[in-house]
């Protein structure tokens, strides 16, 4: 007899249980003498005495608490419990390989946060260009390493602060920028060539560009060593966000005409992010994720049309999507989506180089998962937001403010959101491997079956020629406000709990909470601020870049260097934007519901 | 008894802003409830939301408001409707922070909303609102 392994399996039980398996296992054993792992069969057949033995008796005592949906939020089932056997048919290389690498399930980078932590990034801007630039620089003092600009509404829409439509919305959601004036006031003293700047900035993504390109070029900055952002993503605009401009085949144009100007003039801009907004106007995370990476396809095919090299173009396409408290699901789904888009561009596009396959993502943690009551609260869900998406190796994270709900953030609440990430960072030990729930039998199935799902949508939408077509008919809004009632009608029946809602709802009034304001005189001052540029600049200068850019807008020429130069003579957000709108029109919502 | 009438109701989204999922769950809920919805869409003009709910004949306008321009709105919106003598009842629902809720009721907006609030509530307290204005303008027929 060999002599007995030093660690002995408890195979003597399981063997005992499944008479069948005994010979095969000693027969095994003859074989491989010392220890092994236990075989899928063993394990299948010791499972099955688990539950008959250990098991069910506790379930006939208590059974599992039947309020509660074993489900994800996309419908996938959950299993009591996850075993070697989810995992059996995984294949190791060409399911998950390495991070840097094809299908870069595990991560884009070969070394994730051990050789660069991602970029702590909080949306901020408000009022006016000074303010913003006062914020940026307290930002970046505490420790923040990249900006991320927010814009009001009428700039965001392409208004002037001084248009009709623009009262009562100047500097209330973001910074108001009417002309290059504001734009080298917000980075006054803060040289471009240092940060990077995100610009959540979509209908008007071409003139904020421009801008921030001819502020590099008073700062003499070269363009190609400016490195940020614009979102520059009109789909998801008409699909769920609402701020778009022009109807879609010019708003199509736009965005590949900023994709081309990008890659030719500021390589090391990202000229679009591919945004999932649709999460937050009801959409499951497995619909998130498959409208997402369908607009993205829809992008693909637009540039390719302009003729553009898929090798060029892709490695510059930036992502962003959000994050609710659905832990694990949300792991899965960032795991899941690289998976897709990867063999998509490698065998669909047929995409070369690895940067041209890679998801690089942005997120944003808190959204539609904040609540107003009880706002405190909203800080452990954004910490378990944060661990999520950091568990999952993203990029580039926005933690937004526990008073979301009530306005933009205070000063604390910004600085707090900071503070999750920061301690996310040193505190924990989450950063310190590369996809630390890789291997889990629970997330690799759950990673398999999201993928499966976002397939299953990603089809249906081809069938419908693809996002475009499935906006311009409606499909798709109509899908969202469905999956948004639904979930309401979860919170209202109870099936969905929110605490402090619908489960130990306070009976106290709502806790008030300091709320950033904006100065109601701001509007005026910026009104004037406006009519100061307009009196101070060459007028003939600017009739004559509007021309340009009106007869190039009725060609097919690319737009951004006719943009460029009308802002350079500081021609308006809101004159640029006419301009377009007089030769494009603008959209028509749609108001079903 | 003669059997009431549907009650109409305006669900609007005046403003810039462009997140209408809390005004489409509204519209849905509503409609849900037996009532008849119409849904301005987005960006809708604060003349053309009073003009359509007066031609509409409608029994109550819901305003959906994220944007921090309420104050503008509710006021602009009031103040058209008192200018023509239209009495329908106006309610607001979205980012509207408690402070400024005085301001809005002195205005005469009937009710204010907000994420806390129960889908139920808003529809029961639209119904009640509704159902008065409805009568009173049968009345006065």
């Amino acid at each position: 007899m060999a002599t007995p392994p030093k660690i002995s399996r408890p195979d003597v039980s399981r063997a005992a249980s499944r008479d069948e398996s005994k010979a095969r296992v000693v027969a095994e054993d003859a074989k491989a003498p010392g220890p092994r792992p236990a075989t899928l069969d063993e394990i299948r057949a010791d499972r099955e005495r688990w539950e008959k033995e250990t098991l069910a008796p506790t379930v006939a005592k208590s059974p599992d608490q039947d309020e509660i949906a074993y489900e994800t939020r996309s419908g996938i089932p959950i299993k009591r419990i996850y075993t070697p056997e989810d995992t059996a048919s995984l294949d190791y290389l060409m399911q998950l390989g390495w991070p840097g690498e094809y299908p870069f399930t595990r991560g884009i980078y070969p070394t994730m946060y051990r050789g660069k932590t991602w970029t702590m990034r909080q949306y901020a801007g408000m009022g006016t260009a000074t303010e913003t630039n006062a914020r940026f620089k307290y930002l970046l003092k505490e420790g923040q390493t990249g900006l991320s600009v927010a814009l009001d509404l009428p700039t965001q829409l392409g208004f002037d602060s001084d248009a009709p439509e623009a009262e009562g919305e100047v500097g209330k959601v973001g910074v108001a920028i009417d002309s290059l004036h504001d734009m080298e006031e917000i980075f006054n003293g803060i040289p471009l060539d240092k940060v990077t700047t995100s610009f959540t900035i979509n209908a008007t993504a071409p003139i904020l560009l421009a801008m921030y390109r001819a502020v590099a070029d008073k700062q003499g900055v070269a363009a190609n060593r400016v490195a940020g952002t614009v979102q520059n993503d009109l789909l998801k605009e008409f699909g769920s966000r609402g701020a778009w401009v022009l109807p879609i085949d010019p708003s199509m144009r736009l965005v590949v005409d900023v994709i081309e100007y990008c890659c030719k003039e500021m390589t090391r801009f990202n000229p679009i992010s591919i945004a999932s907004h649709f999460r937050d106007a009801g959409a499951t995370p497995a619909e998130e994720m498959a409208y997402t990476l369908s607009d993205g396809k829809a992008y693909v095919r637009a540039c390719l049309e302009r003729g553009m090299d898929v090798d060029l173009f892709a490695p510059r396409l930036s992502w962003f999507f959000y994050t609710y408290t659905n832990f694990f699901e949300e792991v899965a789904k960032y795991r899941a989506g690289r998976r897709i888009w990867s063999r998509m561009m490698k065998e669909e596009f047929a995409a070369k180089k690895p940067v041209s396959q890679m998801l690089r993502v942005a997120c944003v943690c808190g959204g539609h998962s904040l609540q107003k009551a009880e706002p405190l609260n909203n800080i452990a869900r954004l910490t378990i937001e944060t661990m999520a998406v950091t568990m999952a190796g993203l990029q580039s994270v926005f933690t937004a403010a526990y008073d979301e709900a009530f306005s933009i953030p205070t000063e604390l609440a910004a600085k707090t959101s900071l503070r999750i990430q920061q301690i996310v960072n040193y505190e924990t030990d989450v950063p310190k491997t590369i996809d630390p729930l890789g291997g889990s039998w629970f997330i690799e199935s759950l990673t398999d079956a999201m993928e499966e799902k976002v397939l299953e949508v990603m089809d249906k939408i081809e069938k419908r020629r693809g996002m475009v077509e499935c906006l311009r008919s409606g499909w798709l809004q109509s899908q969202i406000a469905q999956r948004a009632y639904e979930w309401e009608n979860k919170v209202k029946t109870g099936a969905e709990k929110i605490v402090g809602v619908n489960v130990f709802a306070s009976e106290e009034p709502p806790q008030e909470v300091e709320i950033y304001e904006v100065d109601p005189r701001l509007e005026k001052s910026q009104v004037e601020r406006l009519h100061r540029a307009r009196r101070e600049r060459d007028q003939a200068a600017v009739s004559g870049a509007l021309e340009r850019l009106e007869k190039d807008a009725r060609g097919t020429a690319n737009l951004m260097p006719a943009i460029v130069d009308a802002v350079k003579v500081y021609a308006t957000t809101g004159e640029i934007m006419g301009t377009l709108r007089k030769v494009f029109g603008e959209y028509q919502p749609t108001t079903a519901f | 008894m003669p059997s009431e009438p549907r009650l109409r109701v305006l669900v609007a989204k005046p403003g810039l802003d462009g997140h209408d999922r809390g005004a489409k769950i509204i519209a849905r809920a509503l409609r849900d409830a037996g009532m008849e919805v119409i849904y301005t869409g987005l960006r809708a003009n604060v003349e053309a939301i009073v003009q359509a709910a007066i031609q509409e004949d409608v029994d109550l306008i819901g305003l959906s408001m994220l944007s921090g321009a309420h104050k503008t709105v509710g006021v602009r919106i009031t103040e058209l409707l008192k200018e023509r003598d239209a009495d329908i009842p106006v309610i607001m629902g979205g980012v509207i922070p408690s402070k400024d809720h005085d301001l809005l009721k002195s205005q005469g907006v009937a009710a204010i909303f907000g994420q806390e609030d129960k889908i139920d509530q808003v529809v029961a307290k639209v119904r009640e609102l509704a159902l008065a204005h409805q009568r009173a303008s049968r009345s006065g027929d």
